[in-house]
């Protein structure tokens, strides 16, 4: 193995991906990205990759907007020789509460000011958009038809192999145990293969976002949740959109090849890093999903796995340059939208890697929030 | 080999597999999230041997492959079978 680099990743999920391409495009050499398992194989390779512009804040709307905008063209801006299956057919949000029908409403005027194409529709439309939908027990349903979802797998195999023809290094199984620093400065990754000098070190590792920290002695506010979603037969073409509900708690697509891919939280996962299945998983899910889209209790359910959501006390990400550890940078604790922040994501740490004037905005999500008490509230948040 | 299909599942041919041994995705997860393979009906049952083999004969003995994840159900459910009974279940409590 190599034993010096200019920049360290650690992560070969979305983030790290992105973060490699966006470094290497901007001409930084010598770029290492380490990775335990292998590419795709932490949360990025267990996510329903969902991407929605119908947030409530503007900072949301306007990064998801961007990340959409760049997966309309990912095929071509990346080169991609396979395809990323963005299947852009909208998000319906189901509501059964009169409460969350005002949220919509707010959050749709934010969004409309950040030229999103959402609004609210009726039962009847709902039906007609989803015809095997319970409307009965539903109160309205919001619509945003640019909204849509990806194959994860594909999409982060794009951005590695974009990396990777840029001169990017991935290098796995290699696991990194500890980092070390000299006068306050990042000076080294040590791992089960050997030690790498470096200068820059990238925390990009997902559920394992905190023992990287701790490497250094930086305390971070987040917790891994285990996150459980499953998989159906696939079917005949049926759906087109993600029907997803914050008050039913549930999440549910049809995958281009025909199956359905569902998922919901629960408050009692486990949030010690495990992500086996539960069988409190399967029976809730299947409640939720036959009370609230019938036909789909008719399918076969064939595998159930799960991932972990790395969680910041407000549900947002923390992009940040250290001020205590030179060289140290992370892009952790994306909850349950870190796959769609991924192209912003790449942007932002790179322009904040290279000292560039950022071109999205992304300065309230620096670390120090949580001790200054500004944390950054979303109310549609999963 | 363009038309042994090696995944029944997912309908993954015999030179994909050998397409992506040689670019570089050495393991059976690998594969399997690119392809699909191993992710359909039959979880791996029918295919995954045949993948070790592809993977010892390009030099990626079994011994240093970690077997993919075994996850429930064993055989498909049907959703609203699992509603049923968990609400029974319920009832009984
Ligand atoms: C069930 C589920 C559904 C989801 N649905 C969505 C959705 O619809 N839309 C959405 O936007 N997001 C969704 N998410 C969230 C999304 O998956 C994550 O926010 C995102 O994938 C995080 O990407 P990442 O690259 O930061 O982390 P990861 O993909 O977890 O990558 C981190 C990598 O770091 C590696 N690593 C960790 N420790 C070390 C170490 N010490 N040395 C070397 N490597 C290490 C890990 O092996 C891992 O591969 C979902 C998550 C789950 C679990």
């Amino acid at each position: 193995m190599r034993n010096s680099a200019d920049v360290v990743i650690i992560g070969g999920g979305i983030s790290g991906c992105s973060v490699a391409y966006n470094l290497a495009k901007k001409g930084v050499k010598n770029i290492v990205v380490l990775e335990k398992r292998f590419i795709c194989g932490g949360s990025t390779g267990a996510c329903g990759a969902g991407v929605r512009m119908q947030w409530g804040t503007e900072m949301n709307c306007l990064f998801s907007k961007y990340s959409i905008e760049f997966f309309e063209h990912a095929n071509e801006t990346l080169e991609y020789d396979g395809d990323i299956e963005f299947k852009q057919k909208g998000y319906l949000l189901i509501a059964d509460t009169d409460r969350e029908i005002e949220q919509f409403k707010k959050n749709i005027e934010v969004q409309h000011a950040c030229g999103i194409p959402s609004r609210m529709v009726s039962l009847d439309e709902a039906r007609s958009i989803v015809p095997h939908l319970n409307t009965s027990i539903l109160k309205g349903a919001a619509f945003c038809e640019k909204d849509g979802f990806l194959n994860p797998f594909h999409t982060t195999d794009a951005y590695y192999r974009a990396a990777r023809r840029l001169g990017v290094e991935f290098l796995h199984p290699v696991t990194v145990i500890g980092l070390t620093t000299s006068g306050g400065r990042i000076s080294g990754v040590v791992t089960d293969k050997g030690v790498i000098h470096t200068n820059c070190v990238i925390n990009a590792a997902g559920g394992a976002s905190k023992q990287i920290c701790d490497m250094v002695g930086i305390s971070v506010p987040v917790i891994s949740e285990r996150h459980q979603i499953l998989v159906t037969e696939p079917v005949e073409p049926m759906q087109e959109p993600m029907v997803m509900s914050f008050g039913l708690n549930l999440y549910v697509q049809q995958s281009p090849h025909g199956s359905f891919i569902m998922g919901r939280g629960c408050d009692a996962e486990p949030r010690d890093g495990r992500v086996t299945s539960s069988h409190e998983f399967l029976s809730e899910m299947a409640k939720t999903i036959t009370r609230t889209l019938p036909p789909i209790g008719k399918l076969r359910v064939v595998r159930q796995w799960a991932g972990l959501y790395n969680i910041t006390p407000d549900r947002q990400p923390i992009y940040e340059k250290s001020a205590d550890v030179n060289g140290f940078y992370m892009c952790i604790g994306f909850s349950g939208h870190g796959f769609m922040f991924g192209p912003v994501t790449g942007v932002v740490m790179s322009e904040m890697i290279l000292g560039e004037t950022p071109t999205i905005d992304a300065s309230k999500l620096s670390l120090g929030r949580f001790g200054r008490g500004e944390m950054v509230f979303e109310p549609s948040v999963v | 080999m363009e038309n042994t299909i090696i995944c029944r599942c997912s309908d993954v041919t015999l030179l994909r597999v050998r397409q992506l041994i040689a670019d570089g995705y050495t393991s059976m997860d690998e594969i399997k999230r690119i392809t699909r393979l191993g992710m359909g009906s039959c979880q791996g049952k029918t295919c995954s041997l045949l993948i070790m083999r592809e993977l010892a004969a390009a030099g990626f003995p079994p011994a240093t492959q970690t077997p993919q994840t075994t996850r429930p159900p064993a055989v498909g459910v049907k959703l609203e079978l699992i509603a049923k009974e968990a609400e029974n279940n319920e009832k009984q409590r």
